[in-house]
């Protein structure tokens, strides 16, 4: 095997890790953005010269690394980061997808936005200021959106003298935070609530502890940031998760060749399917066998999330767009009353009464909002009762009635299946994000509802 | 929490996917989308590796049936002619039905000037609005990468357009999980990027693994060229090289392959696609840097033009 080969191999068998930051420029974060795309050579010379000469005709010395994100005109102009960021980068063990988000709390559907796709989440802290406000907000959309693993990078250790004890502190409340949230040990691939958080001091600036390890803080030996995200595990144990398949499109070519074939072509979303299983199709209910699956040219005996298949089942049965095919022993309740966390994310608002719809993986059907009964601070987790409406932004609790009955999972077992949009049907607006079941164990025990016993 | 992070090898886990099977299982939930979603949605098929690797997904995604789509090119006229013959090749391979919107029959016609420069690259806008208008086209498959340029970086998958193809940075539906939202108005459409998520080296390894053909301007091939603002232009009756540019032979590759007036190639002695990913693997200029006149001219320079209805 030439060395070539040996390369392109090792490439080939690299996993993807999609991970978030949220922070602000104040925590340093697009400094710790730069240093790891840069660190890593991933920033070439002519974005780092593009970059170089727009900072030098604002009249700074330094290259602006933020810059490398800000793509347009008016976040150059206004120096913020509006929208979110999606940045490349690789190392020999793994290719990176960086969602990067603005920190400040009007960017709050930005931030929800980011951590909806991804298995971990970057939440910076100034190490001279601690767990603020922001901080903890950052933890709480994580939390909400069930990212399965969050860093706590606690940056600027270079002006606390890398001190320890500033560190330690500051992981501890953190800590004890996060444990308010009630991470669970959820069965959509979260770590367990020990492990849900890492703690790593950091100077982004200098470079301590991003890619290198630090010679400053000999009293920390855990991994640099990037050690971190190259070994963070980004699968699991599927066959433990309630497997689930939205059925996206019936492929029946009808030719001389294939006149028979007719096969359910979707992603799935949850867990594994092995041919020879029992499945059951909602809403309807009918069951059948999964005969074949069809992994895009290759006949395999199983596959699992999040692969691109066609099943093939042994009884032709009515199923299309919509349906959701899932173990036979295993399959969700089908509800038409729907109750949620959400995030608003439009700049209408959204309204007791309202008319919507409601897209959740492959279906979209008519719903109005029954009942907004509260909206939620997520810097303190502080509920506010009845407030009427949601406005962009906003977190709260929503109840909705389909028109339509819904293969729902409870969002805290399964992100996709657990997941909605709420559109409006006049112009088709993005509305509200939302995420069924209860959001926070303090909710769950609250409400003292068996079915979500964490 | 624990401040010692245990290291654990996330490459162990059987259910653990390759980055291109990732890859590759995103970009086919976004063609099924489509297909399930629209009435009328295109390819827009240059014939270039981006547009290539799209084609090549659409045929898995809906195998052993056909592909549910047309294709669309948008013709400069000076397209290269190895790649208008590769197009017409796979169009026919696959019994695709093809779309061709021609700039040049827009200059004849009066409705479009040649610009001072002679590049044709924003010529295509029209055309291609017009095309999506006459055939009343409500998706619009695109194989624009958000790695490519720090405007495309704020792209969404599915990108809604007006129906004059504009594109509103500050208006876009922020895209959530794998829900995409295709809600449309009469004569609205939606750009969709399937390969969003792809980089450079990416594409190149998928075409690899997969053995996809390319068209052979893509591997070193001698080539008279001239130089231009540091970039190697073919030439050609488009209108290169004027007086003063040395015309010599070189051995080159195309990176990107658009309209010849701004499509530079690059040196290189890479005759294979191993050669090809160890050279882009260590280059350290992008593919846009390296080879496209048109992005040199501004900071904002493909923000204007996506804003106008650009691809």
């Amino acid at each position: 095997m030439t060395a070539l080969t040996r390369h392109t191999e090792q490439l080939s068998t690299t996993t993807l890790l999609r991970f978030a930051t949220a922070g602000s420029v104040d925590d340093g974060k697009s400094t710790l953005v730069g240093r790891l795309l840069h660190d890593s050579k991933s920033v070439l010379t002519d974005q780092l010269e593009a970059v170089e000469h727009a900072s030098r005709s604002r009249g700074q010395e330094a290259p602006d690394l933020a810059l490398l994100t800000d793509g347009l005109r008016a976040e150059r102009e206004q120096g913020i980061t509006i929208d979110v960021a999606y940045r490349y980068f690789a190392t020999p063990r793994r290719r990176f997808i960086l969602a990067d988000t603005p920190g400040h709390v009007q960017y709050t559907r930005n931030m929800v936005t980011g951590a909806s796709t991804a298995e971990l989440a970057v939440v910076l802290v100034d190490a001279r200021n601690g767990v603020v406000e922001q901080t903890r907000r950052h933890a709480a959309v994580a939390a909400l959106l069930r990212v399965p693993h969050v860093v706590l990078a606690v940056n600027k250790m270079d002006l606390v003298d890398y001190a320890e004890p500033v560190f330690a502190a500051i992981a501890e409340e953190f800590t004890a935070y996060a444990a308010s949230l009630g991470v669970p040990g959820w069965g959509s691939g979260g770590d367990p609530q020990e492990n849900w958080c890492t703690a790593i001091p950091i100077s982004a600036l200098a470079g301590d502890n991003v890619v290198e390890p630090s010679s400053h803080m000999d009293w920390y030996g855990g991994p640099t940031v990037l050690e971190h995200l190259e070994t963070v595990p980004v699968s699991h144990d599927l066959t433990a998760c309630h497997a689930r398949f939205p059925v996206q499109y019936v492929i029946r070519p009808q030719t001389a060749e294939h006149p028979d074939y007719r096969g359910y072509a979707g992603q799935i979303a949850a867990g594994a399917f092995r041919v020879g299983e029992a499945v059951t199709v909602l809403p309807s209910g009918r069951t059948s066998t999964v005969t074949a699956i069809d992994a895009l040219g290759e006949s395999v005996d199983i596959a699992w999330a999040p692969q691109s298949v066609t099943i093939r089942l042994a009884d032709d049965i009515d199923i299309s767009r919509g349906d959701l095919i899932a173990p036979a022993d295993d399959a969700p309740s089908v509800t038409r009353d729907v109750e949620a966390t959400v995030c608003h994310v439009a700049d209408q608002p959204l309204t007791v009464g309202q008319r919507v719809l409601l897209k959740h993986t492959t279906r979209t059907v008519k719903a109005i909002v029954k009942d907004i009964p509260s909206r939620l601070t997520l810097d303190d987790l502080s509920q506010h009762p009845a407030p009427g409406r949601l406005d962009a932004n906003d977190i709260g609790r929503v109840v909705v009635r389909t028109a339509e009955p819904l293969a729902l999972d409870a969002y805290a077992d399964s992100r996709r299946t657990g997941s909605f949009l709420l559109i409006d049907p006049a112009d088709g607006t993005t509305l509200t994000a939302g995420m069924a079941g209860a959001s926070f164990a303090a909710e769950a025990s609250a409400t003292d509802d068996a079915e979500w016993n964490f | 929490m624990t401040t010692v992070a245990t290291v654990q090898e996330g490459t162990d886990n059987p259910y653990a996917l390759s980055h291109l099977d990732s890859l590759e299982s995103e970009a086919v939930h976004i063609f099924r989308e489509v297909a399930g979603e629209f009435e009328r949605p295109v390819i827009l098929f240059s014939g270039g590796k981006d547009s290539i690797v799209m084609l090549h997904l659409a045929l898995k995604a809906f195998a052993p049936a056909p592909v549910p789509f047309t294709l669309l090119h948008v013709d400069t006229g000076h397209n290269f002619p190895e790649v208008l013959e590769y197009r017409d090749r796979t169009v026919a391979r696959h019994g695709l039905r093809l779309h061709v919107a021609s700039v040049q029959e827009y200059i004849d016609a009066g409705k479009l000037r040649e610009r001072p420069d002679g590049t044709r690259n924003p010529l295509q806008t029209v055309p291609l609005t017009e095309a999506i208008q006459q055939h009343r086209f409500d998706a619009v498959f695109g194989g624009g990468r958000r790695d490519e340029e720090k405007a495309r970086a704020k792209e969404r998958v599915f990108s809604l357009r007006d129906e004059f193809s504009q594109w509103d940075p500050r208006r876009q539906r922020p895209e959530l999980w794998q829900l995409y939202n295709g809600r449309h108005a009469p004569g609205e459409h939606v750009r969709v990027f399937p390969i969003s998520n792809w980089t450079e080296l990416d594409v190149w390894q998928y075409i690899a693994r997969e053995g996809i053909e390319l068209p052979e301007i893509y591997f070193a091939h001698e080539r008279e060229v001239f130089n231009r603002s540091g970039m190697w232009l073919t030439a050609g009756d488009w209108g290169g090289p004027k007086e003063g540019e040395q015309v010599e032979t070189r051995q080159v590759r195309y990176r990107t392959v658009g309209d010849m007036s701004c499509t530079g190639a690059v040196d290189s002695d890479a005759t294979t696609l191993d050669a090809v990913i160890t050279e882009i693997a260590a280059s350290r200029l992008t593919e846009r840097g390296a080879t496209r006149a048109d992005d040199k001219m501004s900071e904002a320079a493909m923000e204007d033009r996506k804003r106008e209805g650009y691809f």
